[in-house]
């Protein structure tokens, strides 16, 4: 157990990095999922059959994602995960009655008499976007260092706001990977409204995270740090001024690079996640609790470690399957 | 607090009974989906076939609904009940870690194969998917009950300032009541499968859907019932023995037993009364609960009174609740084992199968569509609320673990659940039939979710 060193170190660092890469595929994964349910008010009956169809064999899969994540917070972090989520009761509890609300939503709308169906509709819109406001709310919370008080509400309502915004950007590009003809026109036009939600969101963001820690501020302010992080701006710009070149003239011919603006819109979550990331290193509560103080005795750790490095590429693989088997354009989805 | 803590039972006690409805379900119905699969795979037979589609169908939703309620629960460790990680996360970490690993993903993500994949992989991958989201759900289910089970029968720890530390993974995972209770959950998860097939077939059958899928839906659910009810009951009577050992305060309350005794009597009917810490109205049956719990007419059975502290601390659950959904289980046990055993015997008499059952008889099945629901919810009660006021018996109390979150505030998420929940079950009930009417009207309930895009032809990527 000592080969690479003190367990108590890198167990809990490496159990950090496994939690942050799952939060990640979630945000990504589900985000898709969550924005397509936040667009379905701007669609028509026949577009919101399609677009549920766009999403319907991965949704499961996509949120058993945040299942990992808050499951690894739980048994790795057990001392954070008590802390943070006590101080997000409420945004938890209302994501938890959206997420129930969208989830049961796909099954329902399918099999509930024609009259019930817009009833389903609504219910998986409002799901979808109860949970990507919560989110984006803890989020904004957590930003600020969990402790309630006006102004973090205030700004915690903005990050919610952008949160969804961001959700429906990401939700757009895949409608537009998955669908043609008038429909993909259409989220076209949803991708080029929604990525200013993003843009702003992640300058909020961006713009508060230092100003509320001097250690983040530190971290990156100071030479030669700065450097350091200085490729996720440049990056980030750039993939913002490509895809926004790039919408202004899809779709392309023959459908050609219909999966890059999706692509990009990954990358852009990735680049805004790493920085995230990197600003609040070691803390897992901020400024309160580091990864390890918060972390479980190594021993535990360990055994949860061998399972993981079993079946976490076994997941990944069977996760590739599952896309590659439902790849291409969105068609019906028949039960036999 | 007091109040903070009552609030979060209930609160949690509602979530996870919402919970285990569905899952209770998903179980078996995901081995009974693999036997049709198999069936039509060796027979080539459509009727195996029109039975997976239908089942199928009620697979996803089931799943749907544990799904969602279960994503609920993982958040309520940490919102409502901070100190139980805490205290014993060393021990509970890794095996819901397990659970979520290697069973919710193994679910998940072949759960879009097996339901939209029939026409997209070669029948054996659709197969193969199957039975893998059968096994992760058998995986899901061993994982949670061997947490469970330690938290009644806790052993392979010892306490470190404060903090649980396992030494003896073995011990954990095989704690001396996790082979029963996980063999219970099992079967008891058939047995609520196949009344629910048995009652939804019934009544296919009887609104006119009289076709071959339903007549081998019907019959397998009526036979599996008839054969599991008596291991139900065997397993169910080496639990108890089980639990006599290593939780007597438990036994004692679900027998409403008082004082230390010999020659203890079955209680049929009581109204336990905690105060005056007697039984009123009571009606037993002599001797009857020595021999079963101790094999001899005369044994002695530990009442509760014994587990009373010097102080008058009260180390026993409440008695009522424990009492009173024990005998609900065993009543709806035994209403099920009449039932199964009365249709199995009309459909053996001279051979005429689904033709030998009575009108009323359909009927009955119809009405006990949804007894392995009330059998296992009582069953989750008795032993749950029996494990009280422990949290992990010896070792943590349910009141050290709850969360210091104002009780109007755990008030009004648990209103709200109690709303959503409600909705949901009428909504649940209310499409199962609703599918099986159209289903008995001929109509083709095989395309769902969204219709054909109107779409260029090139644009659909070749198959």
């Amino acid at each position: 157990m000592n080969t690479f060193g003190d367990p108590t170190i890198w167990l809990p660092f490496v159990f950090a990095g496994l939690m942050g890469l799952s939060i990640l595929i979630y945000v990504v994964l589900d985000g898709f999922d969550l924005g397509v349910g936040v667009l379905f008010p701007f669609a028509d009956d026949a577009e919101k059959d399609r677009m549920i169809a766009t999403i319907g064999p991965f949704w499961d899969a996509n949120e058993t994602w945040l299942v990992l994540a808050v499951g690894l917070l739980l048994v790795a972090f057990p001392a954070a995960h008590g802390t943070i989520l006590t101080a997000l009761y409420l945004p938890v509890a209302i994501m938890l009655v959206g997420l129930i609300l969208r989830g049961v939503a796909f099954e329902f709308r399918a099999k509930a008499p024609a009259p019930h169906k817009h009833l389903w509709n609504n219910a998986f819109f409002a799901g979808s976007l109860m949970t990507s406001l919560s989110q984006g709310f803890m989020l904004g919370m957590y930003i600020m260092g969990l402790e309630w008080t006006l102004v973090h509400a205030a700004f915690s309502l903005l990050t919610a706001v952008f949160l969804t915004v961001g959700y429906s950007f990401i939700g757009a590009t895949w409608v537009i990977h998955k669908t043609d003809a008038g429909l993909q026109r259409k989220a076209v036009g949803w991708a080029k409204g929604g990525i200013w939600g993003l843009v702003l969101g992640i300058a909020l963001v961006s713009m508060a995270t230092p100003l509320v820690s001097t250690r983040i501020f530190e971290k990156w302010f100071s030479w030669p740090e700065a450097l350091l992080l200085s490729p996720l701006p440049i990056l980030s710009a750039l993939l913002v001024f490509g895809l926004w070149s790039m919408l202004r003239r899809m779709p392309f011919m023959n459908d050609r690079l219909s999966w890059l603006p999706f692509a990009a819109a990954s990358m852009l979550w990735v680049m805004a996640f790493v920085g995230m990331a990197y600003s609040f290193y070691p803390y897992v509560v901020p400024e309160k609790l580091t990864i390890y103080e918060a972390a479980s005795a190594p021993e535990s750790l360990f055994i949860i470690l061998i399972g993981t490095l079993f079946v976490l590429p076994t997941i990944l693989a069977y996760t590739v399957l599952a896309y590659t088997v439902f790849r291409g354009k969105a068609t019906e989805l028949r039960y036999d | 607090m007091m109040e903070t803590l009552l609030l979060s039972r209930i609160q949690f006690a509602a979530n996870i009974s919402f919970h285990i409805l569905f899952p209770t379900i998903t179980i078996a119905l995901g081995w009974v989906l693999l036997f049709f699969k198999i069936r039509y795979s060796q027979t080539g037979q459509e009727r195996w076939m029109e039975a997976y589609r239908f089942w199928v169908k009620i697979f996803a939703l089931s799943f749907a609904m544990g799904v969602v309620s279960g994503i609920t629960m993982s958040f309520q460790f940490g919102t409502n009940w901070p100190g139980f990680m805490e205290k014993v996360g060393n021990i509970a970490g890794p095996l819901l870690a397990y659970e979520i690993m290697t069973a919710f993903f193994l679910e998940a993500v072949f759960l879009g194969i097996m339901l939209f994949g029939f026409r997209r992989v070669p029948n054996w991958v659709h197969t193969g998917a199957t039975f893998l989201v059968a096994f992760g759900t058998l995986m899901s289910t061993f994982w949670i009950i061997v947490l469970n089970s330690w938290m009644h029968t806790p052993q392979g720890f010892e306490m470190r300032d404060g903090v649980a530390h396992a030494t003896d993974w073995f011990a954990i995972i095989f704690n001396p009541s996790m082979p029963y209770r996980f063999a219970h959950m099992v079967l008891a998860s058939f047995l609520t499968v196949s009344f629910l097939i048995a009652g939804v077939s019934a009544f296919r059958w009887l609104i006119g859907g009289r076709t071959e899928g339903v007549r081998v839906a019907l019959k397998t659910a009526v036979f599996t019932a008839a054969l599991l009810m008596p291991v139900q009951i065997f397993v169910g009577d080496m639990h108890g023995l089980n639990t006599k050992e290593f939780q007597p305060a438990k036994v004692a309350a679900m027998e409403g037993h008082w004082e230390t005794s010999g020659n203890v009597p079955l209680i049929l009917f009581a109204l336990p009364d905690q105060e005056a810490r007697e039984n009123r109205f009571e009606i037993g049956i002599p001797n009857l609960a020595s021999f079963i719990l101790t094999h001899e007419w005369d044994g002695v059975v530990k009442g509760l009174n014994d587990f009373v502290a010097e102080d008058g601390t009260v180390l026993h659950p409440r008695v009522a609740p424990v009492f009173w959904s024990f005998r609900v289980m065993i009543g709806t046990g035994v209403a099920m084992l009449l039932l199964s055993w009365v249709a199995s015997f009309m459909m053996l008499r001279r051979k005429r199968g689904v033709e030998g059952l009575p009108k009323p008889l359909l009927y009955a099945l119809v009405g006990m569509s949804f007894s392995g629901w009330i059998a296992t919810l009582a069953g989750w009660y008795t032993t749950e609320i029996g494990r009280q006021p422990w949290l992990v018996q010896g070792v943590m109390t349910t009141a050290e673990a709850v969360a210091d979150v104002p009780a109007p505030m755990v008030l009004s998420t648990l209103i709200s659940y109690l709303i959503v929940y409600g909705l949901l079950l009428t909504a649940y009930i209310y499409v199962i039939f609703y599918l099986a009417r159209k289903m008995s009207r001929g109509e083709d309930i095989g395309t769902s979710i969204a219709p054909a895009p109107a779409a260029a032809p090139n644009a659909i990527p070749a198959e």
